[in-house]
């Protein structure tokens, strides 16, 4: 059997070639200059400077964040009580409702956020508001399929004990439900905030153009601008921004689990 | 309690209208008369002429497949190598390994995207088919690799030890013993690679070079203009996955039903 371990050391190579030199190239050249060679890197933070310098760029990073964190929290809020709904249908209609939210997200997410920009066109609304329809319109089924997950798994013998031991409909939600579905939730808002932080089509092609976030800035730079130093150094701003919250957001269910 | 059911299903009806209304659509609007998007004015298949006489949009629609279809071969090979030679590995590069794989898919697809752009042009290869292809190999094997590892960790290891000491080679014991056990593994597999690479939007715009669009990009690029052949395109898509979801959820359903019927004679 131990000759079979030879077999993940191509894809050893692969990894480290492919993922690994990518991931550092960014940083090599988040921490450098435009027009340097390889040969005289000269490292510098002057692409960080100017992106925390610069009223706009942080405004900019303000509203990704802040457009992430609205979204997941209108997709828990509408996206629970479907999943809750679901959960206490019979088990045939379980599994075609699962179905029926599954289906359309086999459909291109640029297909059907081009069909929005039709729908939205002459309705008048905001920007904003058509930005944040498409947003929940896409990350929507993911919130409700994970929290279902997690409520389905629960034994509903744990409902009937509490209450035998005098809960009523609430309480019974309340301490036994709610809490049970949080990992449900947390997988949620880690499958909903991660992409929605960095999205870019969704604000361009609802948005029009004038809605601007960090995904469409490093777009901006890297495929109009071509300062691919500057596009660098957003990018690992952003990644380092998604990781703190996602450490956060983990440590807090951690914390709870703890009962900290 | 009536009451309460009552307004539970109405909440799901909602739910699923939202989530059906931009299908129904554009499905609706690709049959419509005039370029509007709002008025529908009469029905015809206008757009579905157009759509076959544009060029651009025929080739899009190619090297989505195309490209779709390489990119699962090959990742669902090179994956299921991978994840056979994975799991047999030390810890320590078990771990190391699988730590490069969740950086792969965490990642933002954008980071993913720029990075390999970074990589591509410092190594002066020219953007076009092969860095697409490529990159849709890159990001489709560590999926390929999560959907087989839990296969082979219930995987009996004597089975195995039991065909080399028979006489097969290890290379037969692979071929014959390993994989079969782990093949629901490899198809799960081999289907997300496919619905990933034949969704990409963010990574292909980012790798792909002039003249080479998928249908993600190619619906990107169009958007600036009111083309309603998209939606004539978009509704090809729509129904294509519709029939081949159903064949895979009532396939499975038949074959049940034959199989109790026969038990029954």
């Amino acid at each position: 059997m131990k000759s079979f371990r030879r077999l993940i050391y191509p894809y050893m190579v692969w990894a480290g070639i492919f993922i690994v030199i990518p991931m550092l190239m960014i940083v090599i050249y988040a921490f450098t200059k435009e027009g340097n060679d390889t040969m005289t890197l000269q490292f510098t933070i002057e692409n960080f400077v100017r992106f925390f310098e610069d009223q706009i760029f942080i405004q900019v990073l303000i509203r990704s964040l802040i457009l992430a964190i609205i979204t997941t929290i209108i997709c828990i809020l509408i996206g629970y009580p479907a999943a809750y709904f679901i959960a206490r249908l019979k088990p045939n209609s379980q599994s075609i409702m699962v179905l029926l939210i599954t289906l359309p997200m086999w459909i291109n997410m640029l297909v059907r956020t081009y069909a929005w920009r039709g729908i939205l066109l002459e309705t008048g609304l905001p920007e904003e508001i058509k930005v944040y329809i498409g947003m929940v319109y896409n990350f929507l089924p993911f919130m409700i399929l994970q929290i279902y997950t997690s409520l389905s798994k629960m034994d509903p013998s744990l409902l009937v004990a509490a209450q035998d031991l005098g809960c009523n409909s609430r309480q019974v939600f309340t301490k036994v439900i709610l809490p049970l579905s949080v990992p449900g939730i947390i997988s949620g808002i880690t499958l909903v905030f991660l992409p929605a932080v960095s999205s870019f089509f969704i604000p361009k092609l609802l948005g029009g153009g004038s809605y601007v976030l960090i995904g469409n800035l490093i777009e901006n730079y890297f495929v109009t601008t071509g300062d691919w130093n500057f596009g660098s150094a957003i990018s690992l701003i952003m990644t380092v921004v998604i990781l703190l919250s996602m450490y956060f957001t983990k440590k807090f269910d951690y914390d709870k689990e703890n009962g900290k | 309690m009536k009451k309460k059911q009552y307004f539970s299903k109405s909440y799901l009806l909602l739910i699923m209208a939202f989530f059906y209304l931009p299908i129904v659509y554009v499905v609706f609007f690709s049959f419509n008369d005039s370029k509007s998007l709002t008025n529908f004015t009469g029905f015809s298949f206008r757009w579905y002429e157009q759509m076959f006489a544009n060029r651009t949009m025929m080739e899009s629609i190619y090297y989505s497949v195309v490209i779709a279809v390489l990119a699962t071969i090959i990742s669902t090979i090179v994956g299921t190598v991978a994840a056979i030679g994975l799991s047999r590995s030390k810890r320590l590069i078990k771990e190391t390994v699988s730590q490069v794989n969740n950086l792969s898919m965490l990642n933002p697809e954008i980071v993913t995207a720029i990075g390999l752009m970074l990589f591509f042009t410092s190594l002066n290869i020219p953007f076009g088919f092969w860095t697409l292809l490529l990159a849709h190999i890159i990001f489709c094997i560590p999926y390929v690799m999560l959907s087989i590892t839990p296969k082979l960790r219930q995987l009996d290891e004597n089975l195995a030890e039991a065909a080399l000491d028979l006489g097969c080679t290890p290379f037969q014991a692979l071929i014959k013993v390993i994989i079969p056990q782990i093949m629901p593994g490899i198809v799960s597999g081999a289907l997300i690679a496919f619905t990933m690479s034949f969704d990409d939007f963010v990574i292909s715009y980012f790798v792909t070079g002039p003249g080479i669009n998928n249908i993600s990009t190619y619906v990107y690029s169009s958007v600036k203009r009111i083309n309603p052949s998209v939606n004539a395109l978009s509704t090809i898509i729509v129904v294509a996955i519709t029939l081949v979801l159903i064949i895979v959820n009532v396939v499975p359903l038949i074959r049940e039903r034959k199989k109790k019927n026969e038990t029954n004679y």
